[in-house]
Parts: structure tokens; C-alpha cells; sequence
């Protein structure tokens, strides 16, 4: 026992590491933004949150696809720590998501004219949180660990197949209606010196979502122990 | 016993204990007149009509309904420990999923069934043969969710928050259906000719399908201690 609470310990020391490393570089990337990188012509200041916006929105993907994936290995393979990697990996694309939802409005309202607008990205943003919502509300309503974990993995493998279900969702929902600039998405066009910070920026939140899941993962050992204490 | 034999004695238990007290039933379609009847009170007389509204309020009406029903699913398993009677029961898992699943989505259409006509009553829907074809959406899209919905239920059932954490859980999973549904629903009511409809089909029986063949497989991970 006391050997796995040193190596939870030694989960979450790491993790601080590598998450400090991603706000460190976050900092970076905020200095390179703003100042290394030209304003855009048309959108002028507003543009810079698309060096903060896609990265989190890719980073919260992934943290929910691998929870996703994560939950069906751990039905296949009935190992403790998927279970544990699942939750950790909800949580942080939880975390991430709300960034998402945070910086889309902020940049919405001076280009768009309306911090809401159903946009299709926004809105799949928001049904994946409200799955998630569930996913923690189960997680919460469970006091068993092996029956919470085996549940939480029924959830986790029926969001992974939501996923394209929401994607096809969000897009026929938002060409039913006329948004109100068309945005061109299918050719990203940049500069280098745009592309070079926007790509740093991906990097950056695959750093800070490994940091964050790594600190996460050791906090689930610790209560694990404690539930097993208790028991 | 085959597995569908055994899938059809669980869909037949189920159905017949509903049939002998039909409070679910009673419950569930006064439900699902009530919340036609909140929509009517809730919206703005003067500017929005109710035709305008129909196809929404009944999909609406659908979803929410259909979350009453599938509450009770489990709740029939769980007083003597009746599910643990059928879990000894040398038939297999996934047959006792289908055998929920069907007597669910019998319910969860005998709602509709009720709730339909009084939906075309007070939502001055034109009476014609088109209003079959709505009718079949509805099992279009029940199919689908009710599979989602009774892997959901087995689990909130042995949980503190059962009630709460059903539609908390499930109407996320209800959305693209509902989605599909209300769109060919407009197009049904419209008249619109069949190809501006049959994509909005292909999605819905999609979505049935994956998520039958999801749930019969996630479903012995529910009930298996």
C-alpha cells in the first residue's frame, strides 16, 4: 500500500512538472501571439484567440476519444487503471472544454456580432460536455469502485460512438439555419509566421492535457487507497 | 431455450405485469399529454401558431415521455431481487437485453399511440394517410433510444439518483434521433417530395442500428457482478 501511494506521489509530482512546463510555454505562446505574430486584416486583435480556441477544442477531442477508448479496453481487459485513465482524461477534456466554450463567444461576439450562435463546432462542444455531465453523474451515484468503474465504461464506449452522431448533428443543424457570416473552414490558408504560432499553440495544450491527465490519474490511486481503506 | 425464445418470455413478463396494473401507462400517457399541454400555455398565441410548432411539440413530447417510460424498466427487477432470478437463468445475456429492450419499446410506443392522436387534435395537424408515415417515424425513432435507454436504466436503477440520472444520461443520446425525426417529420407534414426525405431516414435507421448492436453488446458489462 505504501508503495502504490508513493507511485500515485509520484504521478502527481510529474504531472505539476509537465503541466508547469505547459503554462510556462502557454506564456510563450501568448507572447508569440501577440507579439512576434501580425494582427490579422480583417478580424484585427479578435483573431489571436484562434491561437488558444483550436488547440483546446483539439486537445478536449482527444482527452474524450481516449476516454472513450480507454473505457472500452477496460471492459476487454477488466485493468483498474483504464478505468482510472478514462476518468482522468473526462475530467481534463471537461477542463478543456469549458475553454472552448469560453474563447468561441469571446471571439464570436466582435466578428460574428452575437456570443451565440449555434456555430457548429460551439454547439458539439456543448453536447460532448452535456455527455460527460452524465458520465459524472453516474460516476458520482456509484459507491462500489468495480461496479462505478464498469458502469462509467458502458458510458464511456456509448459517447465514443456519439461522437460522429453529434458531428453529423451539429453541421445539418447549422445549415438549416443562414449563419450569420460564411466562414471559410475548409482551407486553412496561412502565413507561416500565423501557421508557425497556431501549430505551437496544439503543442502547448498536448502538453498541458498530458500534465493535467498525469496529476489527475495520481489523485484517482490516492482515492482508490482511501476507498479500500474504508471498505 | 433459444435466445429468442427467451428474449420473448422477458418481453412477455414484462408486458403482461404492465398490462395487468397499466399504471405505467395511465402515468406515462397523461404525461405525455401534460407536456403538450405546457408547451401550449408556454408559447406566445398571438405570433407563433401551433402548426408551426407541431412537429417540435411532438418530438418533444416523444423524448420526454419515453424517459418516464424507461425509468420503470429496471424498477420491475429490482424489488425481490427479480433480476438476479433471471441472471441464474441458464439464457443468454444479450437475449435478456433484447427481451427488455423489446417490451420497452412496446411501452414507449403504446405512449405514442395514446399521445398521438390528441397531439393531431390540438395541434390542428390535417387529418390524411401521411400522418401514418409520422407513425412510422416514431418507431424509427424509438428503436434506437429505447436500446440506449434500457442499457442506461438497468444501471441508474441499482443507483441512489435512479430518476434523476436517467434523463440526466439520456437525453444527450436522444438528440441526433430526435434531430433526424423532427426534420422528416416537417418534410412528412409538408408533403416534400421522398428524396428530400430520405436522408434524414438513412440517419435515423443508422443511428438504430449502431446503437442496437452497441447496446446488446455493453449490456451483460451492465448486469454481470
Amino acid at each position: 500500500m505504501t508503495a502504490e501511494l508513493a507511485q500515485a506521489d509520484g504521478h502527481i509530482r510529474r504531472g505539476r512538472i509537465v503541466t508547469l512546463i505547459g503554462l510556462v510555454s502557454l506564456a510563450a505562446l501568448y507572447v508569440m501571439a501577440l507579439q512576434f505574430t501580425p494582427p490579422e486584416r480583417f478580424q484585427g486583435l479578435a483573431q489571436k484567440i484562434f491561437y488558444i480556441h483550436p488547440p483546446a477544442a483539439y486537445a478536449m477531442q482527444l482527452a474524450f476519444v481516449l476516454t472513450g477508448i480507454s473505457s472500452v479496453l477496460y471492459l476487454l481487459i477488466k485493468d483498474v487503471r483504464f478505468d482510472r485513465f478514462a476518468e482522468a482524461s473526462a475530467e481534463v477534456g471537461m477542463v478543456l472544454a469549458v475553454i472552448v466554450v469560453i474563447t468561441g463567444p469571446i471571439w464570436g461576439k466582435p466578428v460574428w456580432g452575437a456570443w451565440w450562435s449555434w456555430d457548429p463546432r460551439l454547439t458539439f462542444t456543448v453536447l460532448e460536455m452535456l455527455v460527460f455531465g452524465g458520465y459524472f453523474a453516474l460516476r458520482s451515484a456509484v459507491r462500489d469502485p468495480v461496479e462505478r468503474a464498469r458502469y462509467a465504461a458502458v458510458v464511456g464506449c456509448m459517447a465514443l460512438i456519439l461522437v460522429p452522431f453529434n458531428h453529423m448533428t451539429v453541421y445539418l443543424f447549422a445549415s438549416q439555419h443562414p449563419t450569420p457570416v460564411v466562414v471559410q473552414t475548409d482551407k486553412p490558408d496561412l502565413p507561416w509566421v500565423m501557421l508557425r504560432t497556431f501549430l505551437t499553440g496544439f503543442a502547448v495544450f498536448t502538453v498541458l492535457y498530458l500534465g493535467m491527465v498525469m496529476q489527475r490519474y495520481g489523485i484517482g490511486v490516492k482515492r482508490d487507497l482511501r476507498e479500500a481503506l474504508d471498505a | 431455450m433459444s435466445a429468442v425464445r427467451a428474449a420473448w418470455a422477458i418481453a412477455r413478463k414484462d408486458l403482461r405485469i404492465e398490462w395487468r396494473s397499466r399504471t405505467a401507462l395511465l402515468t406515462a400517457s397523461l404525461f405525455a399529454i401534460l407536456v403538450q399541454l405546457v408547451i401550449v400555455f408556454g408559447r406566445d398565441g398571438g405570433t407563433v401558431s401551433l402548426t408551426m410548432l407541431a412537429p417540435s411539440v411532438l418530438w418533444i413530447t416523444i423524448a420526454l415521455s419515453s424517459l418516464v417510460a424507461l425509468n420503470r424498466a429496471f424498477l420491475l427487477e429490482r424489488e425481490h431481487g427479480a433480476l438476479e432470478g433471471i441472471l441464474v437463468a441458464p439464457v443468454n445475456r444479450s437475449a435478456i437485453f433484447w427481451g427488455k429492450w423489446f417490451a420497452n419499446l412496446v411501452f414507449v410506443l403504446a405512449v405514442i399511440a395514446i399521445a398521438f392522436p390528441l397531439w393531431v387534435l390540438f395541434f390542428n395537424v390535417e387529418p390524411s394517410t401521411t400522418l401514418f408515415g409520422v407513425l412510422g417515424l416514431g418507431v424509427l425513432g424509438a428503436i434506437g433510444f429505447t436500446a440506449v435507454g434500457t442499457v442506461f436504466s438497468a444501471m441508474t436503477v441499482r443507483t441512489r439518483f435512479a430518476e434523476l440520472l436517467l434523463p440526466v444520461l439520456m437525453l444527450p443520446f436522444m438528440l441526433p434521433p430526435v434531430f433526424f425525426a423532427a426534420q422528416a417529420t416537417l418534410r412528412v407534414l409538408s408533403n416534400r417530395p421522398m428524396e428530400e426525405l430520405w436522408g434524414w431516414l438513412r440517419l435515423l435507421a443508422l443511428f438504430d442500428v449502431v446503437f442496437l448492436v452497441l447496446a446488446t453488446l455493453l449490456f451483460p458489462a451492465v448486469v454481470d457482478e
